[in-house]
């Protein structure tokens, strides 16, 4: 299949709203929670089962992402949206077929695997076409994508939960709020499929060069450079440091101030984490449009140092003062949605845009990575410290001395990072080497 | 460099307001419920 290229006066700015809808709407898998309880009753499930499609599904994003990268490349974004699209809606589908008969497994078969690949295949699709649209605001044009998926469960948690609670709790109600997800994310995401174009190779649709000439780094040399590791490294300790507050985020802020004298409610922190997620969805795209300005080492710089600063802040004065913590834990939720969205882009700058989809997806094993050892490494350490007998900020302090220590490992790994070997490079195509030379004649 | 720098047309216009607000509308929506909630850290 080949890549849909645009016709001569295509706007750049139809090419955003094409992957926001794709991103708006695998961004749901972050809002599964409002299904387990419904689910748990319904089918008499625990709560480890009721987690499994979730679960399923973050594999099969990474597994399809590292694995399937190279295939969105050479078939382009619209073949990538159309899987997405497919696999996604079908997984809601299959999910409501087995609501309905009580069969669990196909909830876990249809969600979590058909749908889990959906949300890899998604994740990626538009990334390198709009690096290539938008040479000269990469930051700011990933950030528009990315900034949907974290806005993907802003929207789904209240229309989910509205939807059980007109349609019924019960296995046929879950099935017909799964048959609706399923129809309207398949409409919705054909916005992305109809809309999405890359532009015209070597030229923009009014004659000039589409974008500025860079390295040209296959994906299956690029996994054999240190500059890869070093940002998988970057990425893996960046996320880690930010689920290590989301994951936990209401309980902590809980125990923090438990034997304060205005200890806070469970509604106030409902609200807290409400307000951690604006401030992930802020960071995507207003740290990794920054990025553009002072370039990508340097926004790294700010995400791992100052990440570590607010971290030693909360672990010091965190349970004396409750907007010092807010303060701190919203500031490291805006650098986790920005390592997020950013690191595209200094892929980009790094391999060129040849291949940068295929290297981006292999680098979201860093995600995968992140996303076990976040959650394991707070709830472990919280688990211990009760069980020695301790209670409130002292839970944390562990954890977040290791935290410290993984963005300082960041911080470092990223200073490593220098500019690909040509060795790595292929040469330039004919047809880009002569145009530049026209251009320049 | 940038891709197409001259005016879109009027068609072309209409068809970037509507895919916006394709995407847009729903977001606005979840910013809103998101907005609701977060003022109960201060409320709540």
């Amino acid at each position: 299949m080949s890549p849909p290229v645009a016709p001569a006066g295509w706007s750049r700015w139809l090419v955003p709203p094409a992957a926001l809808s794709v991103h708006l709407s695998i961004g749901q898998a972050y809002a599964w929670s409002v299904f387990k309880p419904p689910l748990e009753s319904a089918l008499g499930l625990s709560g480890t089962q009721s987690a499994l499609p979730f679960q399923l599904g973050i594999v099969m994003l990474g597994l399809s992402a590292a694995f399937g990268g190279t295939l969105v490349e050479r078939n382009g974004p619209r073949w990538a949206m159309t899987v997405a699209l497919i696999c996604f809606s079908s997984g809601f589908l299959l999910s409501a077929l087995g609501a309905a008969t009580e069969q669990y497994w196909l909830i876990v078969l249809g969600y979590g695997f058909v749908g889990g690949i959906g949300l890899g295949i998604g994740y990626i699709s538009p990334v390198s076409t709009l690096i290539k649209w938008f040479p000269d605001r990469p930051g700011m044009a990933t950030g528009i994508a990315i900034m949907g998926f974290g806005g993907g469960a802003l929207i789904a948690s209240p229309w989910s939960a509205q939807m059980l609670e007109s349609f019924g709790s019960d296995s046929s109600g879950i099935a017909l709020a799964f048959l609706v997800h399923g129809l309207s994310y398949a409409v919705f995401m054909l916005l992305g499929v109809v809309l999405v174009r890359v532009p015209r190779t070597g030229r923009s649709p009014d004659g000039e060069p589409a974008a500025l000439p860079g390295p040209r780094v296959p994906a299956r040399s690029a996994v054999r450079t240190p500059q890869f590791w070093c940002l998988w490294i970057v990425l893996c300790t960046n996320v880690t440091a930010g689920i290590g507050i989301l994951e936990k985020a209401a309980p902590m802020i809980t125990d923090f101030f438990a034997d304060s004298s205005a200890p806070v409610s469970a509604t106030a922190a409902a609200g807290f984490v409400a307000l951690l997620s604006a401030a992930n969805m802020a960071g995507r795209i207003g740290w990794s449009s920054t990025s553009d300005l002072i370039g990508r080492k340097n926004i790294y710089r700010v995400y791992l140092g100052a990440g570590a600063l607010m971290y030693t802040l909360i672990a010091l004065f965190g349970d004396s003062s409750k907007p010092l913590f807010v303060l701190c834990a919203l500031v490291i939720l805006s650098f986790y949605g920005g390592g997020f969205a950013t690191v595209p882009a200094y892929l980009k700058d790094l391999f060129g845009t040849y291949e940068v989809g295929a290297i981006h997806g292999r680098l979201l094993t860093a995600w995968s990575t992140a996303g076990v050892l976040g959650p394991l490494i707070v709830n472990w350490i919280a688990d211990r410290q009760e069980e020695a007998g301790r209670h409130g900020a002292s839970l944390y302090g562990l954890s977040f001395v290791i935290m410290i220590g993984l963005l300082v490992v960041g911080l470092a790994a990223n200073e490593f990072v220098r500019p690909v070997h040509a060795r790595h490079h292929l040469p330039e195509p004919k047809e880009a080497a002569d145009d530049r030379r026209h251009q320049s004649a | 460099m940038t891709g197409d720098t001259s005016p879109p047309s009027t068609g072309r216009r209409g068809l970037i307001a509507f895919s916006w607000l394709w995407v847009g509308a729903p977001l606005a929506y979840g910013l809103y419920e998101l907005v609701r909630k977060a003022t109960q850290l201060f409320t709540g």
